[in-house]
């Protein structure tokens, strides 16, 4: 369809195009390539044999090897994922219901106020959110004397909402009601209406929420920083301190996994995404 | 549509007659997700005002004895021996350094931004998703490992430095890390996506056929970009400033990493604050002040939409 699509005659495209504006292609390459050089200069060297992250000497899965049986860095990945899972299965839960609740009904009162509450922890820096909930998990902890990880959870499950709830609340947009009125007729009680038609149709929009929740998480630094106590080390927090002593090439292998690991999932996501509109 | 099908008017009447529970289950399915955002991430900003106003503890933490201290301390020296205050520039020029250096990133990332955006955009439609996933896919790797990434090529012994020594250029290496042009161009590739995002939504929409126009009414490529382009593309260049301004602003890593801690921004100061040398109150305000500005950008961003929609119809 798209093939005959030639809008403009033969001979005035070859003196200009009209919608290129001249330098804005070269700019736009250079900018990803800018983009992708850094990365790509981390991934490479990560493979390096030498210690050097500047003179390549031979492929070697040396530093892999040593970051894998390094036992911070195993602790940390440990302690990432768990912090993670738990925070993704809370806050994909509760953005699903949110966006239930938010999506494909009449205006209500309170709307507006509702989505400001469920975005806010989009829009207040993240040095703020974190100093504001170690001031408020310390008192918090001098009241009742708890301590533990799950403070750290509980703070990642607050930022992780808003990135879990747009997709899945995208998701619900793009469905009409027709198949559940169906099903209603045909006499399905609502909780048969909502597993066997809602659910599934929504199953999508769910993945790519958690997906993105489990990213974000992830690689959240400031918040797990300062909120994290002793022993909470996440992978992220562990090479960070690990960079302020210095450069080991360790860090680099670890760098290279934790950067795999979200290419993978986001284009997970984005395939997702990219189907739904086939 | 769907309600004129008798399904459809018989959830309507469904619906009417349900209102009160159908409200109540609505709240119900909202309030996880809006108590725990409500107890742990707007109540704590409440706490942060109030410390603000309080003393520091000796070992971190408050004591609670009310006291402006921590506001007098953002302008003012108090002198130890007299008591007397002297007005002092240190934290002033730490504000006025982030500011400048988010404004500076803001601008150099629209000045880089535009053009891609603009070159998305001017793409067959089957390309352009592929290439806004190339732009944002960095955004995805972990922030600290791409500042690592900028850190390793940059410093001394770095493949930048090393590669212009081996051309000859220089012969001795360029100290780009730990300077101020460092933790600019950081911010830059930080919070590109931002910008390129929003202004591609506003150039997507463009009409290119009004470009058309243009040129046929013997506008420069110049006037085309100035008088048809920018102004369509204006609230997708609000949205992408103030994008990249904000997180700029707030910046913790790049400068923590790419400044060394010798070109501190406002967030090294707040952490600093509740971890080095420990004065609770003074992070606290430095936080709400954080915050003010923050908001204050937003407002005027919300106005200038409002302004913006209201004047094309």
């Amino acid at each position: 369809m798209a093939e005959p699509a030639a809008p403009q005659p033969p001979l005035r495209r070859r003196r200009m195009n009209l919608r290129k504006q001249p330098g804005f292609d070269t700019i736009a390459w250079i900018c990803l390539f800018f983009l992708y050089a850094p990365i790509v200069v981390l991934i490479i060297f990560s493979f390096n044999d030498n210690r050097s992250v500047v003179k390549w000497t031979e492929f070697s899965l040396r530093w892999y090897k040593a970051a894998f049986e390094n036992d911070g860095i195993r602790r940390a990945t440990v302690i990432s994922l768990e912090v993670a899972a738990v925070a993704t299965i809370f806050a994909t839960t509760f953005a699903t219901m949110a966006a239930l609740a938010t999506t494909r009904v009449r205006a209500f009162k309170g709307q507006t106020l509702v989505y400001a509450i469920i975005n806010q922890p989009l829009m207040v820096p993240e040095i703020v959110t974190a100093v504001s909930t170690l001031a408020f998990f310390g008192i918090i902890k001098q009241i009742t004397g708890v301590n533990g990880i799950g403070y750290l959870m509980l703070a990642h499950t607050v930022f992780c909402i808003p990135f879990a709830y747009m997709p899945i609340r995208a998701r619900l947009e793009d469905m009409n009601l027709t198949l559940e009125q169906a099903a209603a007729d045909l006499y399905a009680t609502p909780i048969q209406v909502f597993r066997k038609v809602t659910l599934p149709l929504m199953a999508p929009g769910i993945v790519a929420g958690a997906m993105l929740a489990f990213v974000v998480s992830l690689d959240d630094v400031i918040i797990t920083l300062l909120v994290g106590g002793p022993g909470e080390t996440t992978l992220p927090v562990y090479i960070l301190g690990q960079i302020r002593r210095g450069i080991t090439p360790e860090i680099n292998a670890v760098s290279a996994v934790l950067l795999g690991l979200s290419v993978i999932l986001v284009s997970i996501f984005f395939l997702i995404g990219n189907k739904k509109r086939h | 549509m769907t309600d004129a099908t008798p399904s459809g008017a018989r959830l309507a009447e469904a619906r009417r007659q349900t209102g009160a529970a159908a409200r109540r289950r609505r709240w119900q399915l909202l309030s996880p997700a809006i108590v725990i955002i409500a107890a742990f991430g707007i109540f704590p900003l409440t706490i942060t005002l109030i410390y603000s106003f309080l003393s520091p503890g000796t070992y971190g933490g408050v004591t609670w004895k009310f006291s402006t201290d921590a506001y007098v301390q953002f302008l003012f020296d108090r002198d130890i021996f007299d008591d007397t205050l002297q007005f002092s520039t240190t934290y002033l020029s730490i504000f006025a350094r982030s500011i400048g250096l988010a404004l500076g990133a803001t601008v150099g990332a629209l000045l880089v931004g535009f053009p891609t955006a603009y070159f998305i955009a001017s793409k067959p439609p089957g390309q352009r998703n592929l290439w806004l996933f190339l732009i944002t896919l960095p955004f995805w790797v972990n922030l600290l490992i791409r500042t690592y990434a900028i850190l390793l090529i940059i410093r001394d012994e770095g493949i930048v430095n090393i590669g212009l020594m081996w051309t000859g250029l220089i012969d001795h290496p360029i100290g780009m890390l730990y300077t101020n042009y460092a933790v600019f161009a950081g911010l830059i590739y930080s919070y590109l996506p931002f910008m390129v995002l929003p202004l591609y939504a506003s150039l997507e929409k463009l009409d290119f056929r009004l470009i058309e126009a243009a040129y046929d009414l013997y506008a420069s490529r110049f006037q085309v970009l100035r008088h048809v382009i920018i102004p369509m593309a204006r609230p997708g260049i609000i949205a992408g400033c103030i994008l990249v301004f904000i997180p700029g602003l707030g910046a913790y890593i790049t400068p923590e990493l790419l400044g060394g801690g010798k070109e501190l921004m406002i967030g090294n100061l707040i952490a600093l604050q509740f971890s080095g040398s420990r004065n609770w109150p003074f992070g606290s305000a430095a936080a709400l002040i954080l915050m003010v500005v923050v908001m204050a950008s937003l407002i005027v961003y919300v106005r200038s939409t409002a302004k913006g929609s209201s004047s094309n119809g």
